[in-house]
């Protein structure tokens, strides 16, 4: 099967006046459908332009990205990508925060507006509507952020630390329900964070990323072993331990 | 819910504090009112420089029926608004555009700032001499004081916006003209509004300086007139309506900014 996303051998440097800085470097990682990887590695590493890469915001100086085996810049699919921050409007109502892509994008019809009710009242933000981001918890104002990701039904979702502006209980909340949030609806996540907890009750496959400029330095599979595995249960799972030492070890690994 | 007897007590000392400003202002007021007419009654002014509030008070009623002051106001009233709405016009246009061309703006930054700090009552003789004596000349006298500082707020305000916001549009697959219209320029709604508050009263400073030099009517040419004719009543009489004027417009601006951003 071709894998959905395939980087192959992506650099990118920033420029300045004082001179370059090579930002990523060698970088060539694949991830299959309906797959859930995460990204780890030290802050400053560069994760959030390989993100930026990805969603063609930025294109690479070398290298190749392919979504099923085509050029990004000619694919068509769908990407979503959220934020570290939730970025909700306050001058808009959650609904119209949550129907931001569909009216950017034009694509306001009758089912695709219908599938957001669903989503906001699948995820306990129906009463919320015609409320105010400020009114919302932490949490709901992340889910809400999720479904204006989702209502322009991307095939692969790129998440950007979306937990870490938030406190510690809300954050294990929170990527506990995004988690089962995306699980449900079946889509293919690439996570990039530099908690490593996080990346293991999560992901299906963690890739460990070095210093700045980023090459990758594993890619390790997570096998917990247990059924209808959600991120809280994963954290207790006993093969958890291991590999987060594993991760540890590689993210300190000077070489 | 029944409050506490302590927040209760709060409430009250609140409502105490807020009732002692507004008595206290208006006691001013009248205090100081009080002291002006006494002092031009006994002599300890010179009533005839400094007039007092009851001549004050007669000479508007006066003026009001036999010299055509309503044309006046109205005049001034005019100008002021017709530079202000002009300024807010093309003040956030020329914001927008240098938004749109960072290149643009940087090219133009040292123009706007020399013309910022020019000071605009030096421009009031040319533009006489340029446009002519007219309302024209008056309405571009009030811009050009407000023109250059509200496109420097404006745009300094545009670029202080999150760019995660900007790149958020860019995520969901917008442009640029997405985030002018769904960031930038909802986000600047309350900076636009404080910056109108500035302006208004900027404006009325740019159309009195115009009435000085270049007019036949309105407050301004009622003031320059009056000291030319040793008329100090007259005088008095319209720097207090434009006290007035100046106050009324801030509250209304002040009103709608209340409802905007409630």
């Amino acid at each position: 099967m071709q894998s959905l996303l395939e980087l192959k051998d992506i650099g990118i440097s920033y420029h300045t006046m004082d001179g370059e800085i090579p930002a990523l470097s060698h970088i060539s990682f694949s991830v299959d459908e309906g797959e859930f990887v995460a990204l780890v590695g030290p802050s400053g590493c560069g994760k959030s332009t390989l993100l930026n890469l990805i969603a063609g915001l930025l294109r690479p100086e070398q290298g190749s990205i392919t979504i099923y085996g085509n050029p990004l810049q000619d694919s068509k699919l769908a990407i979503g990508y959220m934020l570290q921050k939730d970025h909700l409007f306050e001058w808009r109502t959650v609904y119209e925060n949550v129907i931001l892509g569909l009216e950017i994008q034009k694509k306001m019809t009758p089912d695709r507006l219908k599938r957001v009710e669903k989503l906001l009242f699948d995820y306990g933000l129906s009463d919320f509507k015609q409320a105010r981001p400020s009114q919302l918890s932490g949490g709901m104002r992340q889910r809400a952020a999720l479904i204006r990701t989702l209502a322009l039904e991307p095939s692969l979702l790129l998440l950007d630390e979306p937990f870490s502006a938030l406190d510690y209980q809300t954050r294990l909340n929170v990527s506990d329900d995004i988690g089962k949030i995306i699980r449900k609806e079946k889509k293919t996540a690439l996570l990039v964070t530099h908690d490593i907890s996080e990346a293991i009750s999560m992901a299906d496959r963690v890739i460990v990323l070095s210093k700045s400029p980023a090459t990758v330095r594993c890619e390790l599979p997570i096998e917990l072993g247990i059924e209808n595995r959600t991120p809280m249960n994963s954290r207790s799972a006993p093969g958890f331990k291991n590999y987060f030492n594993q991760i540890w070890k590689e993210l300190n690994y000077n070489g | 819910m029944a409050e506490s007897f302590f927040q209760q007590q709060y409430l009250r000392n609140q409502m105490k504090k807020k009732n002692f400003i507004r008595i206290m202002r208006i006691l001013l007021f009248f205090i100081f009112l009080f002291l002006w007419e006494i002092s031009a009654r006994l002599g300890w002014i010179d009533s005839f420089i400094f007039c007092s509030p009851s001549r004050i008070g007669s000479t508007f009623i006066h003026m009001l029926l036999y010299q055509d002051l309503l044309n006046h106001i109205g005049i001034t009233l005019f100008e002021t608004l017709a530079s202000f709405f002009l300024v807010v016009l093309f003040g956030v246009g020329i914001s927008i555009l240098l938004w749109f061309c960072p290149r643009l703006s940087s090219i133009l930054e040292p123009y706007l700032v020399v013309l910022n700090s020019l000071p605009k009552s030096a421009l009031a003789p040319l533009l006489i001499v340029w446009l002519g004596a007219n309302m024209k000349t008056i309405i571009v006298a009030g811009m050009s004081v407000a023109i250059f500082g509200s496109i420097i707020s404006l745009y300094t305000g545009f670029q202080e916006i999150d760019q995660d916001e900007l790149k958020l549009i860019y995520t969901l697959g917008g442009g640029k003209k997405d985030t002018l219209f769904k960031v930038v320029l909802p986000a600047s709604v309350p900076f636009l509004l404080s910056v109108m508050k500035v302006n208004i009263g900027l404006c009325l400073v740019g159309v009195v300086i115009g009435e000085f030099i270049g007019a036949k009517q309105g407050l301004g040419y009622l003031i320059i007139y009056s000291s030319q004719v040793f008329k100090l009543d007259w005088m008095l009489m319209s720097i207090v309506i434009l006290c007035v004027i100046a106050m009324i417009f801030y509250q209304i601006l002040n009103q709608i900014e209340k409802l905007i951003t409630k």
